[in-house]
């Protein structure tokens, strides 16, 4: 890599703590920063800062395999080490990536959205809430992941209750998703506190180790086990376990809804995935259980019934938010697979629908800060009045469906590839039926949108009030994102597969099949 | 990869132009795609077309190959008879600013193509298909009147999908596996299924309904694109796979004549061109039913000159519905004063489709003619004849004189709009070319199927034309001297399409009543289940639901127990 040459040492053998530290500080520091835009400079300087690190830290990986960095030169096991490898590296890079495209978006959309006192605050709690997903990614410590965990869920609470100013249904969200979040975070920690009583170790490859040593017959790790795949699975929406996900999506500011759907559950599934296949792995026979019938009964039954809630909803926003359910579903039923294709549809579904699921949060941000809009009736004659946006909602909604030519059909293809060769010709059923779900939920959208002419005030039509510019530039990124992926998806499928194979390592290559 | 992409089908190029229109805000870049696209079309054609049979784009799906081009002498003139009228059309939509009619637009004209030049029957299926759910926002953007319109044409149009479908199915089996689209004939297994296909699309008697109910009703732009496309597709179809069937001849005489009676009667003046398409297609089936090479040269000149003398009457009346804003006969009159472009262009169209000489239908309709004579089918030449002069009474003679002349309506608009005329007088430049005694048909007939040595100019010819057309001209002022002639009154004609539209609609609504008086516990039962169903759903899915309900029904509490008590179950069966 000449690129890696190029770049100070410094940022080489530091941007692994840099990724994590600075959001932090900067958070900390913006308490007591007056002035909303010197907050919002700080911020997106500090998570540019972030962006380059972690593209730096995916070059390293590709060039170098596994990072690994030793906070304050403690040495591990001891210590708490940072890891960054093919897994995490495309995380870390989606997660900065998208709150610098996010950020983008802030400034005019938290101007109309959150109180003007509460600004400087509010990007503090948005990089403090960064600074966790990036932790609880980079660190390869299983304490310290709870930690992160918690600064990134605390964090969250506070930006969705700041969306009160517009919407004041955004409190009681905040609660419930406080109070479910916090029920999750703690049967992550009983997991964790279960695998240090048996393992006596944090560190995640030491822990791995000893787990490997015991021959799958502990009952306190196998405990440990449930309650981690719980925990997780109410941080990342898994069907029934998703209840605080719409209200959340739904009442909070715009910029935090679309920074939460693209980065928050991804960040969780991450975690399953790294500690269902990596800490403990497919040597197990609880594991294999778990993830090839639990997970996978769960996966179709929320792909179905998330799609078919989101047909019911009077409001763009929740539509999308149990859109993102139905998603996490098809995600889960990649996992649970257990087979390498499966793996990399399950992580390409991962990326592509962070992008589009931004995307569209994006659009119907727009709509809110121009019409002050959510509700899908009030879409009408949108294609006219705001057609650039709306131009954006249509292509990350065909996406989303699954269209060929765009992200959304590259991934749902892999998938489908995937339960074929596993021999799940009904699964491939169920992909389909759920994507004509997803055509009648979107496609409801855009009948609207696109064939009622707009609303009239006072016997006037509603004149075009197209977003402003630096609102488009984001949207349209991840809309063409979207087009070039379907172009071309080569680089996504071949970073997901050097995950899957992380995760699934050769000699373990068809056990619970 | 290369090779694929170097054999691309035109029609994908302008299908691709269409799905970027379909996101693509910019109104302006929009319509610089709708012209550039046909272009872009025919210099793929000419660049891929090399003087024989064109083979290429094979794509394997499974087990299943699609040949998705195939240009030959046949398809040739097809294909680019479409993108020429394809730009412009283009030209004439340009003051209108809807993305839908833009995409659908692009898309349907590429499937068209596609359509055209597609090898093997699957290929041809599919673009059938895109063809019609495609034109179908055309129709809706005609207005309200238009939407159930819209739903019967669609309906009519996936049925002939799916029986073309069917029978493609048949005949590959019988084939053992081999769907190449070449002649088929009737004999063959599920031929009588693609008959059935292409005469629904083609608008054979009895089948013909959706054009004359659809085509009126679609947008100004709408109906001017939808009339270049889907018909001329089933001709070519038919051409293809039943060259030389005698039915068609039979078929092709009754689609000529019967026509010519509702055009007459006929007020809405959109309408009446819809008939004269039909009517235009009698004379093609039955050249396709001769099937003798004159015969198809005939054919395929036909379509080339039709399709844009019938675009160019559908834009003049266009031109009129957008300034006057009604196209009923009865309404119109005199506007000769105001829209006299507009007139000109319109008596041109006018001209060539009533064949005069110098106009276009005149150097390929006697082409068919002639050889109904030379396969010794008398009767049938002499209801040709008749149905010509039915051509100049209600296309020729009724359409200019009862829009632009007649009573003066007292209507007084301006000009169309420029585009309009621009991409009018282009169409009427090209009538006028292809019939040109100097190089201009000759032109035209170097495209054709077959050698042509076929001379239009030979002074009987001529003079037998012309005896025919003032004869028709003749009748007219006398039927209208003595009030004989139909006058135009505001009534909307139905004809076979009675059965569905009044009959079927009251059987069905007398099934309904008797259904409600007789059986109203059945229908009680029936809504009661209906609507719990319905209200079940509601209340569990809807955003005041169960499953949306928040901490108050601790259903998430309990559902987070439940699952970790599950799980830890898993785990325990797992490991043990």
């Amino acid at each position: 890599m000449d690129i890696l040459s190029l770049l100070p040492p410094w940022l080489l053998t530091h941007g692994v703590a840099l990724l994590v530290v600075l959001p932090l500080l900067a958070g900390a520091a913006m308490a007591v920063i007056p002035r909303e835009r010197i907050a919002w400079t700080i911020t997106f300087m500090v998570m540019l800062i972030c962006m380059l690190c972690a593209l730096t830290l995916a070059l390293q990986v590709i060039d170098q395999g596994r990072l690994s960095y030793k906070m304050g030169g403690w040495e591990p096991p001891y210590g708490i080490e940072y890891v960054v490898d093919a897994l995490s590296a495309p995380v870390l890079l989606l997660i900065s990536a998208m709150a610098v495209i996010c950020l983008f978006y802030a400034s005019p959309s938290v101007k109309a959205e959150v109180e003007p006192k509460k600004r400087a605050a509010f990007y503090g709690a948005f990089l403090i809430c960064a600074a966790g997903l990036l932790g609880m990614v980079v660190t390869g410590d299983a304490f310290n992941v709870f930690v992160f965990l918690e600064v990134s869920s605390i964090s969250t609470y506070v930006l969705v209750a700041m969306g009160h100013s517009r919407d004041r249904r955004a409190l009681r969200a905040a609660y419930d998703y406080l109070i479910l979040g916090s029920i999750g975070a703690t049967f992550f920690v009983i997991g964790i506190g279960f695998l240090y009583m048996e393992t006596g170790t944090l560190n995640m490859a030491d822990m791995s180790n000893i787990l490997d040593g015991l021959d799958g017959g502990s009952r306190v790790a196998q405990v440990g086990f449930a309650f981690i795949v719980i925990g997780l699975g109410l941080k990342l929406a898994m069907f029934p376990l998703h209840m605080w996900l719409p209200g959340a999506y739904a009442h909070a500011p715009s910029f935090v809804t679309i920074f939460l759907a693209s980065t928050a559950t991804k960040a969780a599934l991450y975690l399953l995935l790294r500690f269902a296949f990596t800490i403990f792995d497919l040597s197990f026979d609880y594991v294999v259980t778990i993830l090839s019938q639990f997970v996978l009964v769960l996966a179709v039954v929320g792909m179905v019934f998330a799609s078919i809630q989101a047909i019911f909803q009077t409001d763009v926003r929740r539509v999308l938010a149990f859109s993102s359910i139905a998603q996490v579903g098809y995600i889960l039923l990649g996992l649970s697979f257990l087979t390498l294709s499966g793996l990399t549809a399950s992580y390409v579904h991962l990326i592509n629908h962070a992008f589009i699921k931004g995307g569209l949060f994006l659009a119907v941000g727009a709509m809110w800060y121009r019409f002050g809009i959510t509700r899908v009736a009030d879409f009408r004659g949108l294609s006219k009045t705001m057609p650039w946006t709306m131009s954006a909602f249509t292509i990350s909604g065909l996406s989303l469906i699954g269209v060929p030519l765009t992200a959304g059909f590259v991934s749902k293809l892999q998938l489908a590839t995937a339960a074929w060769e596993r021999g799940y010709g009904w699964a491939v059923g169920v992909i389909l039926f759920s994507s004509i779900l997803a055509l009648v939920y979107i496609g409801r959208i855009l009948r609207v949108a696109y064939f009622e002419t707009p609303p009239q005030i006072n016997g006037v039509e509603v004149l075009k009030n197209e977003a402003p510019l630096i609102m488009l530039i984001p949207m349209w990124i991840l809309a063409i994102l979207s087009i070039v992926i379907g172009i071309n998806a080569g680089w996504v499928v071949d970073a997901a597969g050097r995950a899957a194979e992380l995760l699934i390592p050769t000699q373990m290559i068809g056990r619970g099949l | 990869m290369i090779e694929l992409l170097l054999n691309l089908n035109p029609g994908l190029i302008i299908i691709l132009a269409g799905m970027i229109c379909a996101v693509l805000p910019a109104s302006q870049i929009r319509k610089l795609l709708v012209i550039a696209a046909p272009i872009a079309g025919i210099v793929s054609i000419s660049t891929l077309y090399t003087d024989q049979e064109v083979i290429g784009g094979i794509i394997e799906v499974g087990r299943q190959s699609f040949t998705t081009l195939r240009i030959d002498s046949l398809s040739l003139i097809w294909g680019y008879i479409f993108c020429v009228v394809g730009v412009l059309n283009g030209i004439f939509g340009l003051h209108e600013k809807c993305q839908i009619t833009d995409s659908s637009a692009l898309i349907y004209m590429g499937s068209a193509i596609g359509g055209v030049f597609a090898g093997d029957l699957l290929t041809l299926f599919l673009f059938w298909e895109i063809a019609a759910v495609s034109s179908v926002p055309l129709i809706w953007k005609g207005g309200e009147r238009a939407y159930a319109a819209g739903v019967r044409y669609l309906a009519i149009h996936i049925f002939s999908g799916v029986a073309l479908l069917a029978g493609a199915i048949i005949y590959g089996r019988a084939n053992g596996g081999d769907f190449t689209f070449g002649h088929i004939g009737l004999n063959a297994p599920g031929g009588w299924l693609i008959l059935l296909a292409m005469g629904i699309k083609c608008g054979f008697p009895l089948l013909h309904n959706w054009m004359q109910d659809a085509y009126p009703k679609a947008s100004i732009t709408g109906t001017v694109i939808l009339s270049a496309f889907t018909t001329k597709l089933a001709i070519y179809a038919l051409a293809r796979g039943f060259a030389g069937e005698d039915i068609l001849i039979y078929i092709g005489a009754a689609m000529t004549v019967f026509p010519v009676f509702f055009a007459v009667i006929e007020n809405d003046m959109r309408r009446v061109l819809s008939y004269s398409l039909n009517n235009q297609l009698g004379y093609m089936v039955c050249g396709i039913g001769v099937g003798t090479s004159l015969a198809m040269n005939g054919v395929a000149g036909q379509v080339a000159v039709h399709i844009i003398f019938k675009s160019l009457l559908f834009m003049s009346m266009g031109a009129v519905l957008y300034r006057v804003g009604t196209i009923k006969g009865s309404e119109l009159g005199g506007l000769f004063r105001s829209m006299p472009l507009t007139t000109v262009f319109c008596l041109v169209g006018a001209a060539s489709i009533a064949a005069f000489p110098l106009f276009a239908a005149f150097v390929t309709k006697a082409m068919i003619i002639s050889a109904v004579i030379k396969e010794h089918h008398y009767v049938i030449s002499f209801i040709l004849l008749f149905a010509s002069a039915g051509v100049m009474e209600h296309s020729g003679i009724k359409i200019p004189y009862f829009t632009f002349f007649s009573h003066d309506s007292g209507r007084r608009v301006e000009e169309a709009p420029w585009n309009m005329l621009v991409a009018m007088g282009l169409a009427s430049a090209l009538c006028l070319f292809f019939a040109f005694p100097f190089g201009g048909y000759q032109f035209l007939y170097s495209l054709m199927p077959y050698a042509a040595d076929y001379d239009p100019y030979t002074a009987d010819h001529v003079i037998f034309q012309l005896q025919l057309l003032f004869a028709a001209i003749v009748a007219f002022a006398l039927l209208k001297r003595l009030r004989i002639y139909p006058a135009e009154r505001r009534a909307e004609i139905i004809d076979f399409d009675w059965t569905y539209r009044k009959l079927g609609l009251s059987v069905v609504k007398w099934l309904g009543a008797m259904w409600m008086r007789l059986n109203a516990v059945s229908a009680n039962m029936r809504d009661r289940f209906a609507g719990s169903l319905g209200r079940k759903l509601q209340q569990v899915f809807s955003p005041a639901g169960t499953f949306s309900a928040g901490s108050p029904v601790n259903l998430p509490y309990v559902l987070t127990a439940a699952m970790l008590f599950i799980c830890l179950i898993g785990v325990y069966i797992g490991a043990s």
